[in-house]
């Protein structure tokens, strides 16, 4: 279980362009949910991640996993048990390596990386295996550079490796908005396929309502740094795309945008 | 034939001070300049260990590399725990490494003729037969150059070296592998101003000699050489861009003696050395645009 509790933030403290992002702001995620958080822009969805994996700090509040505190973790420690996707391809993978490579990468996280060989040779038919599914057709592409692959391409393998390893949580980070629709859509499946077989507990910001609708056990929108919506179960499954659409809507009206 | 000889000596001796600059620019994306420093940092601790303590000279080696080593961690934390700018950490270490050198040394010029080195022992002597007397130098060399890259090849391929190319690719997904990429980048510029400062211990045991101006230019040789060697063979995937480097080196050292030949005075081997690097970059330039173009 992911807590955070009492979690306040701010930009910039002490200038004139100081913005109060959360203030006393509470979230609780449950062993095993697909969260999709839905919000306009400046809401603090990604900060939230941000958060979580301990790429910004906070100014108060606790950050708790299964009871344990851990906001005072660095960022990398925390990312051990945690498994994250971009919006940017280029960021979840090496783009001067191979796939090979990078794949190997990925499967020693948690463990040393010492002066073992780097590409364990017996393990090249299981990663073909996990690259098969995909109908990218990587498996035959093992010793091409990532740097050469399509913005498709490199999101599934990103998100193939930020999953090799046992992980606690999956975050996503808009992961499918700098695909083109019909990529988006095999990139949303798969991380659905990926999500259910290894049951790993996900959070998703996306700007796609309809993926938030469709996809995952949970729904919750952002406005201004508290969550203004929170629909999960039964709730969750009878929202449909319009409805939230005009909430939507609402929120930016009163805003004045 | 001699001057072919000093081309390729000197070649190689810069060659390896090449794969350390290779780690740092093109692998970690870091603009060092402490190699200025570390260069010399090599040759004043061998001049020092030769002729003040008469430390048998193929330990030098080792030595030098460690000390270089430590340097580089300096660089590192600087880097990463002070957070000062890359060029800036540099420049720091350089200008403190000037006086560190002199007070190693002793005095800026430290004539070690007379001692045992590396090419000149009872060992080696012995080993190499009178035929062979005038390569003797250049053989050791390529011995020890080659040793340096194979085992450079062989680190990039283990787990250590796949994470130092990784944070130079892209420092986020060593994050997300659970590594401190802080960590990464103070390994990785250890073992660059490590093989720097082996390539001033060869080096000032090739000139018999240690003088404090070697290090002035060091990481433009360094860098020409780097840019060289990646921009003429990047089509021969044969070679390992590591025989590149080094190859890029000798060809750097063979353009710098052509330049001397042709009747330029020695006093302007520096001027030379900015003019050429000026000239590689600008080609180099000139080729990816055509590359970028084409496609």
């Amino acid at each position: 279980m992911l807590e955070l509790k009492n979690i306040s933030k701010n930009y910039n403290p002490g200038s004139v362009n100081e913005l109060c992002l959360f203030q006393d702001f509470n979230f609780t995620v449950q062993d095993g949910e697909f969260v999709s958080v839905v919000g306009s822009n400046g809401s603090g969805k990604t900060s939230m991640l941000n958060i979580i994996c301990g790429s910004i700090g906070v100014d108060a509040g606790q950050i708790l996993i299964g009871g344990v505190d851990i906001s005072g973790q660095k960022d990398f420690v925390r990312q051990r048990k945690i498994g994250r996707v971009y919006q940017d391809p280029s960021k979840g993978t090496c783009p001067s390596m191979t796939i090979l490579e990078n794949m190997s990468l990925a499967e020693n996280k948690g463990k040393p990386y010492n002066l073992g060989r780097g590409v364990n040779k017996t393990r090249v038919e299981a990663y073909r295996e996990l690259l098969k599914p995909l109908n990218l057709g990587l498996e035959d592409k093992l010793g091409v550079q990532v740097g050469s692959l399509s913005g498709g391409q490199r999101q599934a393998l990103a998100l193939l490796m930020a999953t090799m390893t046992p992980i606690d949580f999956l975050i996503l980070d808009e992961h499918t908005a700098a695909l083109d629709p019909k990529t988006a859509e095999i990139i949303m499946e798969l991380t659905d396929r990926i999500v259910r077989e290894k049951k790993v507990t996900t959070i998703m910001v996306t700007h796609n309502l309809r993926y938030a609708v469709e996809y995952g056990s949970r729904l919750i929108m952002m406005h201004e740094g508290t969550v203004i919506l929170d629909k999960s179960g039964e709730e969750k499954r009878n929202i449909n795309t319009e409805e939230i659409m005009g909430i939507f809507n609402r929120i930016s009206v009163e805003c004045g945008n | 034939m001699a001057l072919i000889l000093s081309v390729l000596e000197q070649g190689m001796i810069y060659g390896i001070l090449a794969l350390g600059v290779y780690i740092t620019y093109k692998i970690l994306d870091f603009p060092d300049l402490t190699v200025d420093g570390s260069f010399p940092f090599g040759a004043a601790i061998t001049a020092r260990l030769i002729s003040g303590f008469g430390v048998p000279a193929i330990l030098t080696l080792p030595i030098a590399f460690l000390a270089g080593a430590l340097v580089g961690i300096c660089t590192g934390l600087i880097h990463v725990k002070m957070k000062v700018r890359d060029l800036l950490s540099g420049i720091i270490m350089m200008t403190g490494l000037y006086t560190i050198n002199l007070w190693i040394a002793g005095s800026a010029y430290v004539p070690i003729f007379n001692k045992q080195n590396i090419f000149d022992n009872a060992v080696v002597n012995r080993i190499f037969p009178e035929f062979l007397r005038n390569y003797k130098v250049v053989i050791i060399i390529f011995l020890i150059t080659m040793l340096v890259k194979y085992l450079l090849d062989w680190y990039m391929n283990t787990k250590s070296g796949f994470l130092l190319r990784a944070v130079g690719d892209n420092d986020t997904i060593v994050t997300s592998l659970g590594v401190d990429k802080g960590l990464v980048k103070i390994v990785g510029l250890s073992i660059a101003n490590g093989l720097v400062a082996l390539s001033g211990c060869i080096y000032a045991q090739q000139q018999r000699s240690f003088e404090i101006s070697i290090g002035t230019g060091a990481v433009v040789i360094g860098l020409a050489s780097v840019i060289i060697g990646t921009s003429l063979f990047r089509k021969l995937s044969f070679l390992r861009v590591t025989a590149s480097v080094v190859i890029g080196s000798i060809l750097y050292k063979a353009c710098v003696a052509l330049a001397m030949f042709a009747g330029i005075s020695a006093t302007a081997i520096k001027l030379i050395t900015a003019v050429l690097f000026l000239i590689i970059l600008e080609l180099s330039r000139d080729r990816g645009k055509k590359r970028g173009s084409a496609c």
